[in-house]
């Protein structure tokens, strides 16, 4: 058994742009996702970041299969999923399960916690008598610490951090391997995300499982993340463990991104050096030609940034990043201008 | 004295055949002039309905404000609609979280700036304009003359809330309010934003010309920890609608005392912190909380829960470091633990 659970290879999701009326023209595309490589090993948790509109939930939707890659492959668990279709496909979604960033809208308001329940049981054919079902049901409720009494009661009778444990309760319910948490503690209250990202920590040591945990917030992505990858424009532009990546990023990109976080300390706010970035992010319908980042990148150099789109590679091992100058800028051999990072004190 | 004096600010909505909803529940805080002050807290303990009420913005049925908001000493709470209206254009300025619906969608920026500049300082339209462009370019719009004739939507979010401040800007109010506004925008934009409302408001440093704000006050309201911590030289936290702690920005961090602050500061992963801690969460959720009335709106959620915190409603009163705080059993300052 390999140790890579999910392999994604050369993966591009591209979403046509239609106009007219009587003929539905193409006139272009959105390139949300446009040629992305990432291996997730069992077990661990990938956080994937980037800011909105980077392609992070359409990648997330490519893996689970939830949308049709134009190119490229998702293999998960050894298997093809392009091969797979009908009542073998079904079978193998069972394995993977999302949770949504908004637990309200994702969950049907009209069924009750017990009826959503059973939903997914039943979907796969894991409903063994009504006892069995009733034990099942109580032991989800206990792991993701919901009371029993849930059971009867609906989604907006609860708490928006409860309403995300009832999301989760859900994804367990057929055992899957990998789960997808599409901004699971985005639209909660501050002093509750802390509770659901120690709930998911909790599951993952009890049960083995695989995260792909997408997020634009960076704090919660390292918190959670053993590796995590930095999405901009459809791309990954850097993947490392998270212990490496905040320590010593090595894309622009990165490290302008890591560097406009505050951090609710005054000490660090007084001395953070911040390399702002000008401009606004292209359009992903008209992404910049050569290295994506080249229209905001205060090292960009004349020479290949803005015709040559550089690759994903490994610089050092588990290190990758697409920059074409990474080692010199690191090196100090290429420096941004002055007057571009500024100081906040 | 002060430039803002909020004191025992409160608004209850009321709906017919509804339970009444305080929103804001006795909410006093000061704005010196030049000072930047931040209101933090949780959704919904009552951030934007207390900025709504200061701007004389709430909605005139179904509402019962209470208390006193002074502004220059001008008592602004029950001030006829068209005096307000005409303080909110000239001496306060707002912006607010999403720039879209705050900006008229049928008119072009340059029209939108220059109306405020005509009405409330009675400038001609041609030198208006030649202003608004000048306000643009000061809030960092690329190509300002152009975008004078565009509309909001064809803006990005970032640069629809570099317009909205250039309106909010443009008569040089004396006090700024800024209800979130980089919540909705990526965070390397929110850099830029931030380093913009920070420099226009710092204290002449620099000649800014005519656009030189000098000691514009800022009102920063966020639920972003980090934010304050940057930006903010007084800091008041929010619970359910009041004040629970207030301090200046590096005692109140280095040391917090009122429990909630504690714990919303240990609930949140930090990007420089080591890895590999577990959270300490807040339990429970705000649909815990008591009425003030009848006690600590924090109580059922508290680790330091006293008996008294169910039944006496605590005052806000100074207690360790001279830190103002509503709370029965605050949490000591670090040395005093080791102590
Ligand atoms: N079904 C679709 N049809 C057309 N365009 C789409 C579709 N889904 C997404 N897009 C576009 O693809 C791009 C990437 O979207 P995606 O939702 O993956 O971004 P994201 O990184 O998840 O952003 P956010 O942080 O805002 O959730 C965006 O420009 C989006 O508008
Ligand atoms: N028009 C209204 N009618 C009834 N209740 C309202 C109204 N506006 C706000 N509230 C309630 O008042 C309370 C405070 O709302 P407010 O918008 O001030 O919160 P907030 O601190 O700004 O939160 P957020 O961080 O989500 O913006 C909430 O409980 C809210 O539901
Ligand atoms: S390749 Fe060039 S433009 Fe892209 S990040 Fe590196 S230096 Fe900047
Ligand atoms: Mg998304
Ligand atoms: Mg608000």
């Amino acid at each position: 058994m390999s140790d890579v659970l999910v392999d994604v290879d050369g993966l591009k999701v591209h979403f046509p742009i239609k106009r007219g009326i009587v003929h539905d023209r193409t006139v272009g595309y959105v390139y949300a996702v446009d040629g992305v490589d990432l291996a997730i090993r069992r077990g661990e948790t990938y956080g994937l970041v980037g800011e909105s509109g980077c392609g992070k939930s359409t990648l997330g939707r490519a893996v689970l299969r939830l949308s049709e890659p134009t190119a490229g492959r998702v293999v998960f668990d050894g298997t093809d999923l392009a091969q797979l279709s009908g009542e073998p496909l079904r079978r193998m979604r069972r394995r993977m399960q999302m949770v949504f960033q908004d637990p309200l809208s994702s969950l049907d308001p009209r069924q009750s916690v017990q009826s959503l329940l059973v939903e997914g049981l039943r979907a796969h054919e894991l409903d063994r008598g009504a006892e069995a079902t009733a034990a099942r049901l109580r032991e989800l409720l206990d792991v993701v610490g919901l009371p029993a009494n849930a059971l009867r009661r609906y989604p907006h009778e609860f708490s928006g951090g409860q309403r995300q444990r009832i999301g989760i309760a859900r994804a367990l319910t057929v055992e899957p391997d990998l789960i997808v948490a599409d901004e699971p503690v985005s639209a909660l209250d501050v002093s509750v995300q802390a509770q659901v990202l120690n709930l998911l920590e909790d599951l993952q040591a009890q049960f083995g499982l695989t995260y792909l945990v997408i997020a634009h917030d960076l704090a919660v992505v390292r918190h959670i993340a053993d590796r995590v990858g930095v999405m901009y424009l459809g791309g990954i532009v850097e993947e490392a463990d998270a212990d490496a990546l905040y320590t010593e990023p090595r894309h622009p990109y990165t490290r302008a991104l890591l560097s406009a976080i505050p951090v609710p300390d005054p000490e660090v706010e007084d001395r953070r050096e911040q390399i702002l970035l000008t401009g606004d992010l292209p359009s992903p319908a008209a992404p910049p030609s050569g290295c994506r980042f080249h229209t905001r990148c205060p090292w960009r150099q004349p020479s290949r940034c803005d015709t040559e789109r550089p690759p994903l590679r490994e610089i050092r091992p588990g290190h990758r990043v697409a920059c074409h100058y990474a080692e010199d800028i690191a090196a100090g051999r290429i420096t941004a201008p002055t007057g571009l990072s500024a100081s906040r004190g | 004295m002060a430039l803002l004096e909020v004191d025992d600010l409160s608004v209850v909505f009321t709906r017919k055949g509804e339970q009444p909803v305080v929103a804001v529940d006795g909410v006093s805080f000061d704005v010196d002039p030049g000072q930047t002050v931040g209101l933090v807290g949780e959704s919904g303990c009552g951030k934007s309905v207390t900025a709504l009420a200061i701007m004389g913005l709430l909605p005139r049925r179904g509402v019962r404000v209470s208390g006193s908001v002074r502004f220059d000493g001008t008592e602004l709470l029950g001030l006829p609609a068209a005096a307000m209206r005409d303080r909110r254009g000239r001496d306060l300025g707002m912006v607010f979280q999403d720039p879209l619906s705050s900006l008229n969608p049928v008119v072009p920026i340059g029209l939108q700036i220059t109306e405020v500049l005509e009405r409330h300082r009675r400038t001609p339209r041609k030198k208006a304009m030649v202003q608004a462009g000048d306000l643009l370019t000061r809030v960092g719009i690329p190509d300002p003359r152009r975008r004078l004739d565009e509309y909001p939507h064809q803006l990005s979010g970032g640069m629809r809330q570099r317009a909205l401040i250039a309106m909010a800007l443009a008569c040089r109010p004396k006090l700024l309010l800024a209800d979130e506004p980089t919540t909705a925008l990526d965070v390397t934009i929110q850099a830029q934003i931030l380093a913009l409302l920070a420099e226009l408001v710092r204290a002449g440093d620099t000649d800014l010309g005519d656009t030189d704000l000098g000691d514009t006050a800022l009102v920063m309201i966020t639920h972003d920890l980090g934010v304050v911590a940057g930006l903010c030289d007084e800091v008041n936290v929010l619970y359910g609608g009041r004040v629970v702690e207030r301090g200046p920005r590096h005692p109140l961090f280095a040391a917090p005392h009122h429990p909630y602050t504690v714990g919303l500061l240990a609930s949140v992963p930090r990007l420089d912190g080591p890895r590999g801690q577990r959270l300490s969460p807040i339990r429970g959720s705000v649909s815990d909380n008591i009425p003030w009335t009848s006690g600590c709106a924090f109580a059922p959620r508290c680790p330091n829960v006293l008996g008294a915190c169910t039944s006496v409603t605590p005052e806000m009163e100074f207690g360790p470091d001279e830190r103002l705080l509503r709370c029965h059993n605050p949490v000591p300052a670090p040395q005093e633990v080791r102590a």
